[in-house]
């Protein structure tokens, strides 16, 4: 046990040198390390949001909207279908539960429908099923000419995976117009979105602008019937009532279906009006958008029209006279960062269906740093202690032991900038608890070294038995805990994993430091001074 | 030089007499744990029972958490706790899930914020868990403790006999009840890192608890005729030393994350500190004797494969 190849001695320096040049970027600032040569290893720690500050959110696809919009438009296809000459007669046509019914009045013409409705199955291109494309909806005919559609798994399934993925391409270049740092979006399980902002200042205007779907239309207002009638009995067919944002809200009756929507929109910019010098949103339509806004303010002169966002008026402006070259302004009473952020949002586009926040943790760069700082004294302090405890407890193996704790630390810090794990607070327990723990090893080993020695064996005898019994010992003790940071990690989620993280990498150096490097440590002794009595 | 001794060498404790005093006193704690978790309950964190979290600080001067109090009972959020954190102006504001789904929880946030406002408080952690999520987290993390620990049992089976396997998992299986027990009584805030620190504490249990029983099943190898009790008192006056050096060297290291930490972690490094001590008692007192009630069979016996190996390994 205390003899060593060449070669093994080469590789335990390489390893315990490895921790010192791995965690070394961390000692200089980030110009400084990327200014270094490629071949230096320059990896950082990267710290969890719970140390830098930042946002975590948890978004998930409000299925139930997507849902309820979805067979909204199915009834609206159905209809017009059904109506195509020659007409086919109907009854009932509306969303019942998780689909749509309609009822054909004449039994004769129900293989008509049906033939003309096939296709609002709309088969779906999907890669993860292989050629076979899989069918949004199934139609089902029932007694008396009843077809209902309802939508298959597969279908819905891959329909919200795709929703998650425009959301994710939407949300990013949202943030990136923001400008804010280093942002990871990520798809979670298969209705869920991740947005990771490390650094974040503001987050409740990061939320803001993420979770707003931003639908925009532009909608004629209905002025046939007086507002407060419409309020009070009901808005006349194809209309509804909306209101403003304004602190009260202003209702107005406006048609349901929109003239114009954000999708027809290329450009959108802030800007000041003219005249009142009132921050505004300007905003280009696409050529075919143009056209039509252009036919639509000619044949309204003189009429108001309504701009929606998200089912609010934020403006009702009157048509003064033709708009013919395809812009407009939005003036809303906005603030200054608040026409910045809808022009941000009007040029990332719309989210395809509605984000629910379902979790949200923002840290403050304040409580960032004083657990940063926190965390630092605690393991210096923690450090200390044990160092000058088995100092006084070991004498001489315990200048071993500590050397071995040293290289230690170098090993999990280079591990874990190597690798690229996040540091986080739970993660700075796992290394304090590791430096208790990991003299742990060494302490097996001198108490059976001490034990071997009373029971009368030479110095080196007792040294050598010490190593090779505890062995057993420490690995039977260390994989058990190792499977059990190996669980949390795969079961556990953001601070908890760093924590797990560190907790098996530390278990992982501990065996290398406390047994074979404090092993080499010895050897080099023995050899040196050729040792009658242990002294321990 | 003399060192530092706190356990002197060849201690002769006969462990195994205390274990009609140690049984019944870990029974009985074991079942006031349990009582205790179904009559109080623990005191779940947001993390388990969905709500929101705010910790502010005042910027001038110390936070007036009577006012804060009222100004906040006032905007019929349902169950808002105010309370003091680590310092004078630190202040973390508990809100109650609220009713309407998810959106709702956002809306409080705002609420509440507007109430605060946004000069002279510094919002340090803002923390929001849907109630979908925090199912999720709680299935997730009962899931964790509890393949561990069947992980664990199956490794030690593996290397031992069932009966250490038995022994090692009822330990440890004690250690999470009545630190449990420990979070329902104190009221600890029961949140995620308090499953990251339970998992700490079965990993911890089962380092000692296998110290102890490596050595039982090498003195098997040796002392062939010792009766069990007496071989038992052996392999743990045997480890006493280092049992007793690697707790406080852990403890060291704890205390100070305990006291210069921060508030974050401080109910978890407390968690961790309660593990250690009942981990400690419970591979001394509990896994250790109950080889005797599990009738852990001598060298020799029919099942005896993992011994005879074990046997040519240590010639």
């Amino acid at each position: 046990m205390l003899y060593f190849a060449r070669w093994k001695i080469a590789l335990i320096l390489l390893v315990a040198l490895g921790g010192f040049v791995l965690t070394a970027p961390n000692f200089f600032s980030r110009e400084t390390v990327e200014a270094w040569p490629s071949w230096v290893p320059g990896k950082q720690l990267v710290l969890g949001l719970d140390l830098q500050g930042g946002v975590y959110l948890l978004y998930e696809v409000d299925s139930a909207d997507y849902k309820n919009k979805r067979l909204k438009t199915l009834v609206g296809d159905i209809r017009k279908l059904l109506r195509d000459e020659p007409r086919i007669g109907y009854t009932g046509l509306g969303i019942q539960g998780d689909g749509v019914q309609v009822r054909i009045r004449d039994t004769a013409k129900i293989a008509d429908a049906e033939g003309r409705l096939r296709d609002l199955r709309n088969p779906l291109e999907s890669s993860v099923f292989g050629s076979d494309p899989v069918d949004e909806f199934q139609m089902e005919t029932g007694e008396g000419g009843l077809i209902r559609f309802s939508f298959t798994e597969a279908g819905l399934s891959h329909r919200i995976r795709s929703i998650v993925s425009q959301s994710i391409e939407v949300i990013r270049r949202r943030i990136d117009e923001l400008g804010t740092t280093e942002p990871s979006i990520q798809r979670q399980g298969e209705d869920r979105v991740l947005v990771e902002a490390p650094g974040e200042k503001d987050p409740q205007r990061l939320k803001s602008v993420i979770g707003q779907t931003a639908q925009m239309t532009f909608h004629m207002v209905d002025v046939s019937t007086p507002v407060q009638q419409a309020i009070e009995s009901r808005p006349p067919p194809g209309s509804t009532v909306m209101y403003t944002t304004d602190d009260p809200p202003v209702p107005y009756v406006v048609n349901e279906a929109p003239l114009l929507s954000g999708e027809d929109l290329t450009d959108a910019q802030t800007g000041f009006d003219q005249q009142t010098n009132e921050p505004v949103v300007t905003f280009r339509f696409n050529t075919a958008g143009a056209r039509k806004f252009g036919l639509i303010t000619q044949q309204n002169v003189g009429r108001p029209f309504a701009i929606v966002l998200d089912g609010e008026i934020i403006s009702a402006p009157v048509i003064r006279e033709p708009i013919l070259g395809g812009s407009g302004q939005i003036s809303g009473n906005f603030t200054v960062e608040g026409a910045n952020d809808l022009a941000v949002l009007l040029r990332a586009g719309a989210l395809p269906a509605r984000l629910t926040a379902i979790e949200e943790r923002t840290v403050g760069p304040g409580l960032g740093a004083d657990s940063i700082e926190a965390g630092e004294v605690a393991s210096v302090i923690g450090m200390l202690a044990v160092v000058v405890f088995m100092l006084a407890a070991y004498g001489l193996f315990g200048i071993f032991a500590n050397a071995a704790l040293i290289v230690n630390m170098f090993l999990i810090l280079g591990a874990l900038s190597a690798l690229g794990a996040t540091l986080t607070l739970p993660g700075i327990a796992g290394i304090v608890l590791t430096i208790g723990m990991a003299v742990d090893a060494n302490v097996l080993i001198f108490e059976r070294i001490r034990e071997e020695a009373r029971q009368g064996r030479s110095a080196i005898g007792a040294i050598d038995a010490g190593f090779s019994r505890a062995l057993g010992t420490i690995l039977d003790a260390n994989i058990t805990t190792f499977i059990s940071a190996v669980i949390l990690f795969q079961l556990g989620s953001g601070p908890i994993r760093g924590f797990a993280v560190t907790l098996a990498i530390g278990i992982v150096t501990t065996v290398f430091s406390a047994f074979t490097f404090t092993r080499f440590l010895v050897a080099q002794w023995v050899k040196m001074r050729r040792p009658t009595a242990v002294p321990l | 030089m003399r060192y530092l001794r706190l356990i002197p060498d060849d201690t002769k404790l006969r462990f195994m007499t205390y274990r009609w005093i140690a049984f019944p006193v870990s029974v009985t704690a074991m079942i006031a744990s349990l009582v205790l978790f179904a009559v109080l309950g623990l005191n779940l964190g947001i993390d388990f029972k969905g709500g929101s979290l705010i910790e502010i600080r005042t910027i001038d001067g110390p936070a007036d958490t009577g006012s804060i109090r009222s100004s906040l009972g006032e905007l019929n959020l349902g169950d808002v706790q105010v309370q003091e954190f680590g310092a004078p102006d630190d202040v973390l504001i508990r809100i109650e899930d609220q009713e309407g789904g998810e959106s709702a929880q956002q809306r409080a946030i705002t609420l509440i914020r507007g109430t605060l406002g946004e000069e002279g408080v510094e919002y340090r952690r803002v923390e929001v868990v849907g109630p979908r999520v925090s199912g999720e987290l709680a299935e997730a993390g009962t899931i964790a403790v509890v393949v561990a620990l069947f992980a664990v049992l199956l490794y030690i089976w593996f290397r031992f006999e069932w009966q250490f396997a038995l022994g090692a998992v009822a330990a440890t299986i004690h250690d999470v009840v009545l630190t449990i027990g420990m979070f329902s009584i104190l009221r600890l805030d029961f949140t995620l890192a308090s499953i990251a620190a339970i998992l700490t504490i079965v990993g911890y249990s089962l380092n000692d608890t296998v110290v102890v029983y490596d050595r039982v099943r090498e003195n098997l190898r040796r002392y062939k005729k010792m009766p069990l009790p007496q071989l038992l008192d052996l392999s743990i006056n045997n480890t006493l030393s280092r049992t007793v050096l690697t707790s406080l060297t852990t403890l060291l290291a704890l205390f100070a994350l305990f006291i210069f930490g921060g508030e974050v972690i401080r109910s978890f490094v407390f968690a961790m500190i309660w593990g250690i001590f009942v981990g400690t008692y419970s591979s001394i007192f509990i896994a250790a004797p109950l080889l005797i009630h599990l009738k852990l069979k001598r060298g020799g016996s029919k099942d005896g494969g993992a011994e005879t190996a074990g046997a040519a390994e240590a010639t």
